[in-house]
């Protein structure tokens, strides 16, 4: 098969007009017949391919999106409820099969068509096309902030709606009454007129017969009483208790543990390995080599190295063990490369523009430099950054010469499936997977390189297997946010006015506009080149927007600074015809107290970011003392539309601003020799307790379609701290991480005053 | 063999006497809320209290807990079933997203309450600086642990009045 990509599709030939969105389908046909043994147990009617109903009648959703931390099967659970008039005491979800029926075609048209709408007509035909892609390419996928945007708007609404449809059309045939005369409320239908009522569940059977309509009406937001309201998470108490299951939770009878290594320098193959003494050690049951593994895909494609692994019948007996191997690799050439050569490659490869490839060109940027009053330029670095998930990559497997079962907690559980079943050897019939909980996933577990790993060594060894990365090999073996470099120059008249704007950076991904500027200036020239490296990469929370959006954001501040104007009023003033984004910007400015005077050594800065479909704006405080930044204060407004569950889009908003945080004060994966050179969170660590700020969110129900709320904090973060660092002290960041700077004033870098505050 | 109480019951296992807790309570004796995070004390999410004082499980030999009374989160209700006054908290103040180091969190949380009712900002950053959490829920953490401080301490005040 050849290599999908959103472009490729694109351009495939489906194109989109525009036109009103009344097709919120679903997939065609009745699902008893095709998943009801899937899903429906004893008691229980499925009448949709997301729901059924138990003759308690209790209605579980059925969700074709897995949990990582970010609690969107509460909010599709809401939305579900709600167009099904169900009583929240009597709703449950569970995340479904990775079985094909649950292929995520939502997802699909979100992703290829985020904000294309179609109409009436052709909505057949699209969904048609992204369904099947959806069924070709195992797509299940939890990511690009689309499960309530996507899967939640496209699909689960549309479950809840016609379902309720369903009952009211069964009930009245059972009453001998007219559809319309039939409420509902709270899982029960009522006949006002002759006083009658019953359970949902008393006609579930029934209605489950009916197949339910692509198009059933949904509620207008007026008309809401449950999304809009912040519900408690669903799958909080059992995260209290320790009795929440995570991946690495699974035991099976007689399963042995296994300790993986795969060569450190990316790209490397096995030449030869030693392993009398590990296989010596107490404990150890066999020392397994591994190829390298890849998968194609319009996501998770990777390729991944050949490895070792030790299996025993203790974790820590494997890891130590696996300590004790002697192995050698032949590196490819690759052991040379380094950050700096990396960024040195970035650098001539950009000054080349060989190739350059524009994604924006509008007037005349060239003629607009010329006629400049101002002449601004400057380059902005990002390093690579790895994710570590608190839960390391794990998985466990059970293989026979016919079958093959995987426990595991990954973001896309059907993709998964196929890729093991592909590199076993096996059909993807033959191959069952259960996902779990994630103990993070934040891009990382979109790569199906652990569960590919902990199949062949369960393979491999006849006996159930469970697969633990140490921490050292989940640093090593990421596939990183990958380092970018920017070149800016910007072009100012002699009001200070912004009038040319120009861009080359290195290896566009995804999404296509994240290097793009919300800003109205009249000339732009954004481009890139290529210039790729052997360090794999991989879908980091907001992938390209966190790289581009501290690179956008920090630039147009230095603009705003040269021509003298204060950064927010230089960024509003460009953005007057763009209201959504103006009124982030002015509500966070308010909210923050914007101009009010700071002590000397705190600064102030401010950002904003549009991605996945949703606004943020921030404004961060910091104290620059001694050379250190105390981060005090992120106030960050976001539009996402509208927020289905207020709460749980703050607390996202507040995890993505830690993450970005963490990224930007301390994220810093370093090159040496062709491999990562850290290993734990001793050299990569994270924001905690003690230097994590207070955070205030603030929420804008815009009535703007609606957003995603994973990913959207996380992009602004880089650039409002180090807008607030250069007003704290006169010094722009222009590389990540803020650790690595020097901004200690002159006086404070004296030899005396250093030595005093080392 | 080592024998310690786990949870109020006596337990005794027979292992390699370096083995670090965490895998002879997880793969052994079956309970696996104590979680892997790191191996090395740097994350916090194995942890443990030993003797009601919290320590990180992965790098505690299990010889040492010989004759030691130990906790895990599986322990942390009372014994009548009803959540420790920081589980609650935790939900009260939607703490967990993944929840994958909230029993570490909790369990370093509910050992700082033991010895100080009512801590400060300063007491609580010394006694959780040693707990990561990677999708960033501190300032939610912060709240449920003064939540449950707050009330602690509103009890003692009612308590003063009635004696």
């Amino acid at each position: 098969m050849g290599k999908w990509t959103r472009r490729a599709v694109l351009s495939a030939g489906v194109v989109g007009g525009t036109g009103l969105m009344v097709g919120v389908s679903v997939r065609p046909g009745n699902p008893t017949e095709t998943a009801g043994h899937l899903v429906a147990g004893e008691g229980e009617s499925l009448l949709h391919i997301f729901l059924k109903i138990d003759s308690d009648n209790r209605a579980t959703a059925i969700l074709p999106h897995s949990e990582m931390g970010q609690g969107a099967q509460t909010a599709l659970t809401q939305m579900l409820a709600e167009e099904l008039d169900a009583d929240w005491n009597l709703i449950q979800f569970v995340e479904a099969p990775a079985e094909a029926a649950f292929a995520n075609y939502a997802f699909g048209r979100g992703y290829l068509f985020k904000g294309v709408e179609f109409p009436d007509a052709i909505v057949p035909t699209v969904d048609g096309l992204v369904m099947k892609l959806a069924d070709s390419m195992g797509m299940q996928v939890t990511g690009g902030s689309m499960s309530i945007r996507a899967t939640g708007q496209y699909c689960v609404r549309a479950a809840g709606a016609s379902v309720r449809e369903m009952l009211v059309k069964t009930a009245a045939k059972g009453w001998g009454v007219p559809a319309r005369e039939i409420r509902t409320e709270k899982s029960k239908l009522y006949h006002d007129k002759s006083g009658r009522s019953a359970a949902y569940a008393e006609f579930a059977a029934a209605a489950a017969q009916i197949t339910p309509s692509s198009t059933p009406r949904l509620k207008k937001t007026s008309e809401f009483s449950v999304m809009g309201q912040s519900k408690q998470r669903l799958d909080i108490p059992s995260k209290v208790d320790g009795t929440a299951i995570f991946a690495m939770d699974v035991k099976r009878p007689g399963m042995l543990y296994a300790a993986v290594r795969r060569s450190p320098v990316f790209g490397g193959s096995l030449r030869r390995i030693d392993d009398r003494e590990a296989r010596a050690m107490n404990g150890v049951i066999d020392v397994v080599t591994l190829p390298g593994s890849f998968a194609e895909g319009l996501v998770g494609a990777y390729s991944a190295s050949d490895s070792v692994a030790v299996v025993a019948d203790s974790y820590w007996k494997a890891e130590k063990a696996l300590n004790a191997l002697e192995i050698e690799w032949n590196n490819q050439g690759n052991d040379t490369v380094s950050s700096s050569s990396i960024f040195e490659q970035f650098d001539r490869d950009i000054a080349a523009a060989t190739d350059r490839q524009t994604d924006v060109a509008l007037g005349n940027a060239n003629a607009a430099f010329e006629d400049a009053r101002m002449v601004l330029t400057a380059d902005y670095r990002v390093p690579y950054l790895a994710h570590s998930c608190m839960e390391p990559p794990n998985a466990t497997a059970e293989v026979s010469l016919d079958r093959a079962e995987i426990w595991i907690g990954c973001q896309n559980p059907l993709g998964f499936r196929q890729h093991i079943a592909a590199q076993l050897g096996m059909d993807v019939e033959s191959v069952t997977l259960h996902n779990h909980f994630m103990g993070g996933g934040f891009g990382r577990k979109s790569n199906a390189d652990y569960g590919v790993q902990a199949a062949l060594i369960a393979q491999a060894v006849g006996r159930p297997v469970q697969l633990v990365y140490s921490r050292q090999e989940d640093i090593r073996q990421d596939f990183y946010r990958p380092a970018v470099q920017s070149r800016f120059k910007a072009g100012l008249d002699n009001s200070g006015k912004l009038v040319a704007w120009h861009n080359t950076y290195v290896d566009k991904r995804d999404p296509v506009e994240a290097p793009l500027i919300p800003y109205a200036v009249a000339t732009q020239d954004i481009g890139h080149v290529a210039s790729p490296t052997h360090v794999p990469f991989g879908a980091w929370r907001s992938v390209d927007h966190s790289q581009h959006g501290f690179f956008t954001e920090s630039f147009v501040d230095e603009v705003a600074h040269a021509a003298g104007k204060d950064p927010y009023e230089y960024r509003a003033e460009m953005l007057k015809d763009n209201p959504r984004l103006l009124a982030v910007l002015k509500r966070v400015a308010a909210e923050a107290n914007w101009g009010s005077p700071l002590d000397p050594g705190r600064g102030r800065g401010i950002s904003l970011q549009e991605s996945f479909g949703s606004v943020v704006g921030q404004v961060i405080e910091v104290t620059v003392s001694g050379g250190k930044t105390w981060v005090d204060r992120v106030v960050a407004v976001i539009d996402a539309g509208f927020a289905v569950t207020p709460d749980g889009v703050k607390a996202q908003v507040e995890s993505g601003i830690i993450y970005g945080l963490t990224a930007a004060m301390y994220g810093d994966i370093t090159i040496q020799n062709g491999a990562v050179a850290q290993s734990s969170f001793a050299d990569y660590d994270a924001i905690r307790m003690h230097d994590a700020p207070v955070i205030e969110t603030h929420i804008i129900n815009s009535g703007a379609d609606i957003g995603g709320a994973g990913e959207p904090g996380t992009p602004g973060v880089a650039p409002a701290l180090a807008n607030a660092i250069f007003d704290a002290t006169g010094k722009r960041i222009r590389t990540l991480p803020v650790m690595n700077a020097d901004l200690r004033t002159d006086s404070e870098s004296s030899p005396s005053v250093a030595a005093l505050t080392r | 063999m080592t024998t310690f109480t786990l949870n109020g019951e006596i337990r005794s296992v027979d292992t390699d006497p370096e083995t670090p807790a965490l895998w002879v309570i997880r793969e052994q004796l079956d309970l696996t809320g104590t979680k892997f995070g790191c191996g090395m004390a740097q994350c916090g999410a194995c942890t443990i209290h030993v003797d009601g004082r919290a320590q990180r499980s992965c790098i505690t030999p299990i010889a040492s807990l010989e004759g030691t009374i130990v906790t895990t989160i599986e322990g942390l209700k009372s014994a009548d079933g009803s959540l420790h006054a920081l589980q609650q908290a935790w939900i009260d103040q939607q703490v967990p997203q993944c929840g994958y180091c909230q029993s570490g969190q909790l369990m370093s949380a509910a050992a700082l309450l033991a010895v100080n009712p009512n801590p400060t900002d300063a007491d609580i950053d010394s006694a959780m600086r040693g707990n990561i959490c990677r999708c960033g829920m501190y300032g939610r953490i912060r709240s449920a642990i003064k939540q449950v401080a707050g009330a602690s301490f509103y009890d003692a005040m009612e308590g003063s009045q009635n004696g």
